[in-house]
Order: structure tokens, then sequence, then C-alpha cells
């Protein structure tokens, strides 16, 4: 396991980057995680991030198709929001773990 | 009498019946089971079809030839599902009263769900193969194909048989071998995975084996719609990828009933929410789903079929005996994946744990390679079609342990424990 320095605070995180624990996100790191990733967060992208955390919590697998189903964006917003993988970027910023897909 | 209903007479519905006409008290149950139609086909064998490894007639039977004497058959489609009167209304307007249900309606593609993919180009240079129609039409297609541009996309995550997309990759890498035009056939698999596979260790076993077999993968892919008019497809992202011949694998979704019934999961997939150890619906406790039709986080195969049957009968009469539900299902899966010259693969694996190397005990045939290329693997495929229509549908137990057993299994390494074990060899995968 990794830890993470962003705004004085230890993040833990798995070698890939994904938060281990959802609990040490805030809005303040999900702001500064989205930078290395060159994307700046507007209230659309914290809907989606919210969302994909309640779902976590709930505990409901994840999915492209889930989040464009979801009302609070469309499949292409979705891309459009987190480009190139949108599912693993948002929730590498939401502080949730790499979605697995069942085999 | 008390009445018992089964929801679809595939894999898991006939093998269901099989099991409680054995088990239950007949007495105080009586049990009907619905199918739209008459015709059993292996589903596995579709597979085969188009390199004209197996022909139609190896796939078809009839339903009523696996049911147990005297079975209650109504030939009919369900309609809807109202689970607050306890009663099913079917197509013709009939109406069923239960007092335990079985769902097991499955799962089926719907070209459909993505645009352009059953326009002009369907069944002409655009084929499906896990549908008996689809699997036939593309074995008369590559009869006369010449070569080009091949590509195999998958069109979502969730997908009956997810091994199905990758043997036919390398079936048709064989099958074009054979035919001496290999090198006029550009095969690619596109996909909306990151990888070849979803667990880790068999995608780097998958994706050495693509790279030999020069089968170029495209990962990430997730396509929005086919461009029929210039003969690609692209994604949400706007990447292209051109095709001569397109083979799908469309959206996956379980039944309309489900949705009918307002049952149907988030992703509005169709597939029901149950629980994912006692195979319960998670609203009504009267109403249990197994096979396909299921949302639990494992493969959609007969193989999960036939483990999830032998958790529920279980816990089926713990529900008739007034008992606390007592069987655990584990998410156990067990798929060989044929590789093409007459050798396979198999894995085994469940919730918790991805496919491994190692050794699979299996009586007679036995022990099988997980995770590698042997001869014997493919005997165990073709050997299955016989066990499927002998044993699996007709409810007896296999020589195979319900809930995934660690044994033979090669699991990696911890690296905190690294330094108190004994140097071993390193298996080599392949």
């Amino acid at each position: 396991m990794d830890t993470l320095t962003i705004n004085n605070a230890e993040i833990k995180v798995n070698e890939e980057g994904y938060f281990t624990d959802p609990s040490q996100w805030s809005e303040d790191i999900a702001i500064e995680m989205a930078k290395k990733e060159n994307i700046d967060l507007t209230d659309k992208h914290f809907e989606v991030l919210n969302f994909l955390r309640s779902k976590h919590a709930e505990e409901v697998p994840l999915s492209i198709r889930k989040v464009g189903k979801s009302g609070v964006v469309n499949i292409k917003e979705f891309y459009a929001l987190f480009p190139g993988g949108p599912l693993k970027i948002s929730s590498k910023i939401a502080g949730i773990p790499k979605p697995v897909s069942c085999v | 009498m008390k009445k018992l209903l089964i929801l679809g007479a595939g894999t898991a519905g006939t093998m269901m019946l099989n099991k409680l006409d054995k088990r239950i008290d007949k007495e105080e149950w009586d049990i009907t089971i619905i199918d739209k139609d008459n015709t059993h086909y292996y589903q596995p064998g579709f597979l085969f079809i188009p390199f004209g490894i197996y022909q139609p007639s190896d796939v078809v039977k009839t339903r009523k030839e696996f049911f147990p004497k005297g079975t209650n058959f109504i030939m009919d489609e369900v309609e809807e599902i109202n689970a607050a009167d306890k009663e099913v209304i079917l197509k013709s307007g009939k109406e069923l009263s239960y007092d335990l249900l079985v769902i097991a309606t499955g799962t089926k593609p719907v070209p459909s769900e993505t645009e352009g993919l059953d326009g002009p180009l369907w069944y002409k240079d655009i084929f499906d193969f896990y549908t008996f129609e689809g699997a036939t039409l593309l074995a008369k297609k590559l009869r006369d194909w010449k070569g080009g541009k091949l590509v195999i996309n998958l069109a979502e995550t969730i997908i009956k048989c997810p091994v199905a997309p990758l043997e036919f990759a390398f079936l048709a890498d064989a099958y074009f071998t054979e035919k001496g035009i290999r090198d006029k056939v550009d095969i690619q698999y596109v996909t909306p995975l990151s990888g070849a596979f979803t667990k880790p260790i068999a995608t780097k076993m998958l994706s050495q084996l693509m790279e030999e077999k020069n089968i170029h993968v495209v990962p990430d892919f997730y396509i929005e719609h086919v461009d029929n008019e210039n003969k690609k497809i692209v994604s949400y992202d706007g990447l292209e990828v051109d095709f001569d011949l397109l083979v799908s694998i469309p959206t996956n979704m379980g039944s309309e009933m489900v949705e009918n019934s307002n049952m149907s999961d988030e992703d509005d997939l169709n597939f029901i929410p149950t629980n994912k150890h006692t195979l319960q619906h998670k609203e009504h406790e009267n109403i249990f789903v197994i096979g396909d039709a299921t949302n639990l986080p494992t493969s959609k195969a007969g193989s999960v079929a036939h483990f999830e049957g032998e958790i529920l009968i279980e816990n089926i009469l713990d529900f008739m005996n007034n008992k606390p539900l007592s069987a655990n299902f584990d998410g156990h899966a067990n798929c060989f994946i044929e590789t093409g010259f007459g050798k396979a693969a198999l894995i085994d694996f469940n919730y918790t744990t991805e496919p491994l190397p190692g050794q699979f005990p299996i009586p007679i045939l036995g022990p099988m390679g997980l995770l590698k290329e042997t001869r014997i693997n493919h005997m165990g495929k073709l050997a299955f079609k016989w066990v499927y229509w002998h044993m699996l549908l007709t409810g007896k137990s296999l020589p195979v342990s319900t809930n995934m057993s660690m044994s033979g299994k090669k699991a990696p390494k911890k690296e905190e424990n690294k330094e108190k074990e004994e140097p071993q060899q390193e298996e080599v995968l392949l």
C-alpha cells in the first residue's frame, strides 16, 4: 500500500492510486486529485462523484451504463467530463476503489 | 395443494424442476413449469457452429424430453409477475397463483440497444453467435468469406459466458489457418474492458495467447453506434474501428417480463436483484432466482447455474419447512476456454478468488490444468455436451464440489510472506 499526500493529508491508496479508505475523501482532496488528471472540477463533476460515492456506499457495482442511466449525466456527457476512461478516472477522483467488472 | 411455479425451462429451470421433483413432498406441493416453446438448445454448442465443428442438429432437442413424467408444462410467455398478489400473468391472459416462485428466465442478446447494430448490415456483414439463428447464419457467411477485417466486439461488460468471445477469436484464428487464408484475415478483439479479460492473472495468460495468435486487442472501447454505410464501429469517445465482418456480442438483457414486473436492477438490464448467497429475491421471500436471470456478481454460465442449483434446492426445502435458509452460494464458476487446434484451458473461481493457475482435480479424465492449454481440457469441453444432456439438465450431482475448492490451485504469493515461504519453481503459464 502507498500513501499520497494531498493538502497535508496522508491518503492511503493502492498501487494504482485508488483510495483504500473512501472516508478519507473530501471535496478539496477531489479537486487536487482531478488536477493530476488535467480536469478542473465543476458542479456537474461533483454530481457524478457524489452519485458514485453513494452507490459505492450501497455496495452497488458500478458500470458506465449505470452512470448513463443515473439521471445525472448520459454516457456522452460522462465521457466529456472524464475523458479517456470515464468510470476509472471518476472513481479514482471520487475516492472509491477501481470498479471491477464481474467475470 | 400448494403451488410452485418455475418460469423458464432452459438450463436452470429444467435442472431445478428435476431436483424439486425428486425432493419435495408431492402430497403437499404441485409444480408447474412455463416456457414459450418446446425447443431446448445446448447453448455452449453455439460457439462451434460458425466453424462447422458442430452442425445445427447437434445442439437442438425438445424441452419435454428432460422433464420428469407427469410434469405440468404450460407453453406460453410470462407477461408479468404480480408479487403482491402472488400471481403470474401470461401472454394469453391466463393468471396463475403461486405459493413459491422460481425465476429462471435467463438472458438474451438485444442488438437494438446499440444504434445501427441491427441496421441494414445485420445478418449480412454483422452477426452474433449467441443465438441459434446468428450462429447458423454466421457459419454460412464464414464458409464463403475470402478474408478481410474481422472485428469481434463486446457491447457491454455483463454478458453470458464471458469467455466465449475469446474462444471465438481463438477458433477463428485456427479456422482461417486451416483454410490457408489466415494471412488475409486481420482479427481485432474490441472490448470495453481494460484487457482481454476481467481478472488480472487470467488476463495476463489470455493476453499472451492473443499475442501469439496475432489477434489484436483494442481495450477500453465502449461502442456508441455502428456506421453501416462506412462499415465501422464508433465508441463514445469517438474512436473508430473499420470492419469487413463484425461479430458482435450485443448488450445482454434479462426477460422483458422482469421490466413489466418492476423487478429490474438499476442498469435497466432487467437482471433481478438477488441475495448472492441464498438466491432469494431481495424483496419477496417466496421468490427465488437462478441462472442468468440474477444480478449476481459472477459469470452467467451453465456451470454457475449448476452450482446454484445445488444450493437452491436446499434453501427451497428449508423455506418449505419454515426453517432458516441454510445453504450459501460462493459464486463458483468453472469454464473451459477453447483455444483452437484441439486444445483448451480451464478456469475455476468464485466471488472472492480469481482464476488461478494449478491443477483441477476431476475423476476419470482428471486432473486438468488450470490456466494452461492442454488437450485433456479440450476433451473435457467436448465431453461436457454429454454431461449437460445426461447429468446437468436432469439435476444429477457432478463429480465437482459445489463450493470452489483451493485444492490444486497456486495462489500468488503475498509480498509480506515472501521471505518466509520456501522458494518454489516458477509456474510458467503456457
